[in-house]
């Protein structure tokens, strides 16, 4: 019999409850990055996600360790009441763009600006995909949507809002960053990203976002594959990837 | 320890570190700015947390995360700040966590003004947020009532892992009053918070605070679950006070400041022949039915005195199922009724006789 090697498994961040997202949604691919990372940093028995309301709602039961179901946009300071009494738990928050972009914005804002020590992992599909496709505030231009039948229309409902750009301006914010998980090259640079982002927490360095370029084909009305070639072509150039923030090199400067 | 004189604000503020609060988060409002005040300093030196949310909504919903975290926890808050805790406050009900969350009222609708009321009746009683839920509520007369109640709320609110409110107006907010901290209060049996989410370090399967049942057979079964927690409430927790009920024909029915206006109107009743008690409700909900199987023939009529326009009158009626002529007297505004309004009310229902 030939000799086996385990070159791949899944992560023990990740319980054994099925996964309730769409074919071809890259919820599943982030969920698998923050259980690696959380276990290769090895605080999976002390960390806390919360999750929050939309296609995630149920992310509870996704993952292996303690979880909390927050109110709709209201992670971030869900997270700030546990972390401030429970310091030494790793805390992040799991928020869709309809959850942190629209009704959570002042949650979010106001967590880092106070440098909360949590991460929020930010899912950016452009669109609400739990509600059945509505306009979010990350919704692009021309985007057609069931609440902008005819395209989002910036006079009428204003730009797309950039979430990592506008949270780097906050002074309190540690580590943002912007990435996608469109192939296997970027999935690698996207869990090396969060990565980054739970070190500084397990460091105490303070508050950071890491911003996702996710798909909806669902809510998109397309295949998986056209899907993935959609956020490429028209999602990444409006919401570039990259670091927007990073104080842990001004603080080693 | 002997008494010591304080603001009500600043001593309901002493009471919850006393009472072994762990955490506090708030938004400033008028008139309970001097709680948060308080504790800015002394939760700190304590060792204990204090964060100024960005918002009422911020405020419960940290409230939230830290009661599921194990801890204990308070929001203070006036009238239209509790207005937008509710949401946070049906959550925290629905995820079962314990929390102390002290209202002191002022009048509304709306903005309304920051003057005394008790006209937050209603929002504390009903829920006030979404779902089939309810808050174990407190209401205090006097400061060390506050004080008293306040430290033992903390055990309450472990006990039936719920929230428990206390209400109290502005007057007992600003007042200055003589208070001990040291009087012996009720100890509740308490069990390990073995359900919080802090992290399973090894000791246990995870844990998961949540409110969220997609099965309606599940959220039916949780519902009753709920309920039979408020059903103990009713049947064993109902808390009030008679004064002066052995030979009164009339009875005012009022909590909170009021109910201590209403003893100086008795005082004054008294003096010109007539014998008239009070029905004090110190738990609002749940609303003390067993007091009113406790009035003696002597009484003829109920008098609900209130700081609104008759919140708590539907349930003065309910529970008396049609037993007495219920009478009302009420003032709104801010504007704290005097007992001489209370005596005249109460010359006026004797005269009618």
């Amino acid at each position: 019999m030939a000799k086996t090697k385990t070159v791949y498994k899944k992560s023990p961040g990740l319980s054994d409850f099925p996964l309730s997202y769409c074919p071809g949604c890259t919820h599943g691919i982030i969920h698998k990055l923050v259980a690696e990372c959380l276990t290769e940093l090895d605080v999976l028995e002390r960390s806390v996600g919360i999750g929050s309301v939309g296609c995630s709602a149920l992310n509870y039961d996704f993952f292996s360790f303690d979880m909390f179901q927050a109110a709709h946009g209201r992670a971030p300071a869900v997270a700030t009441g546990l972390k401030r009494v429970r310091p030494d738990t790793m805390v992040f928050t799991y928020q869709g763009d309809g959850d942190l972009a629209s009704i959570g914005i002042a949650e979010a804002i106001h967590a880092a600006h106070r440098g909360e020590n949590i991460t929020i992992v930010f899912v950016n599909n452009a669109i609400y995909g739990m509600t059945g496709g509505q306009m979010a505030p990350t919704t692009l231009v021309g985007q057609k949507t069931t609440t902008s039948p005819d395209g989002r229309d910036p006079k009428h409902s204003g730009f797309p809002l950039r979430i990592a750009e506008m949270m780097a301006t906050i002074p309190g914010a540690t580590y943002v960053e912007r990435v996608s998980v469109h192939n296997p090259k970027h999935v690698n640079k996207a869990k090396k990203a969060l990565k980054k982002a739970f070190e500084i927490q397990k460091n105490n360095q303070g508050f950071s976002l890491i911003e996702f370029i996710s798909t909806c084909p669902v809510n998109w009305g397309m295949t998986p594959k056209d899907a993935v070639d959609w956020a490429v072509d028209n999602m990444i150039p409006y919401y570039p990837l990259g670091v927007y923030k990073d104080r842990t090199k001004e603080d080693n400067a | 320890m002997a008494k010591v004189l304080m603001k009500g604000n600043e001593a309901m503020a002493l009471a919850a570190i006393k009472g072994g609060c762990d955490a506090f988060y708030g938004y400033p409002i008028t008139p309970q700015n001097e709680l948060p005040e308080y504790l800015s300093k002394h939760m700190k030196e304590n060792g204990r947390v204090f964060v100024q949310s960005e918002s009422e909504v911020a405020a419960i919903n940290m409230v939230y995360g830290a009661a599921g975290g194990g801890a204990r926890v308070l929001t203070s808050s006036s009238s239209p700040g509790i207005a937008l805790k509710q949401e946070g406050i049906s959550y925290l009900t629905g995820a079962e966590l314990p929390a102390v969350i002290i209202n002191v009222m002022r009048g509304g609708p709306g903005l309304g003004g920051i003057q005394p009321s008790q006209a937050d009746y209603k929002q504390i009683t009903r829920g006030g947020g979404n779902g089939d839920y309810y808050l174990y509520s407190l209401a205090p007369e006097s400061l060390q009532e506050a004080v008293n109640l306040i430290k033992e709320s903390f055990d309450i609110a472990d006990y039936f892992r719920n929230p428990v409110m206390i209400a109290v107006d502005g007057l007992i907010g600003q007042m200055m009053e003589p208070v001990d901290f040291d009087q012996e209060i009720p100890k509740w049996d308490l069990k390990e918070k073995t359900w919080a989410a802090d992290g399973m370090r090894g000791k246990r399967d995870k844990n998961v605070i949540n409110s969220l049942y997609l099965d309606p057979q599940d959220l039916e079964d949780h519902n009753y679950k709920l309920l039979d927690k408020y059903n103990e409430m009713k049947a064993n927790h109902q808390r009030y006070e008679l004064i002066n009920m052995e030979n009164a024909e009339i009875a005012i029915v009022a909590f909170g400041s009021t109910a201590r206006i209403a003893r100086s109107a008795i005082e004054m009743l008294e003096d010109e022949g007539i014998n008239c008690g009070i029905i004090r409700p110190i738990t609002i909900y749940p609303f003390p039915s067993k007091a009113f199987d406790e009035i003696p023939a002597s009484v003829q009529d109920l008098l609900v005195v209130e700081m609104s326009t008759g919140q708590m009158i539907d349930d003065v009626k309910i529970v008396n199922e049609g037993r007495y002529p219920i009478h009302f007297y009420g003032r709104v505004g801010g504007i704290v009724p005097e007992a001489e309004e209370i005596v005249n009310k109460v010359k006026e229902i004797v005269g009618e006789k």
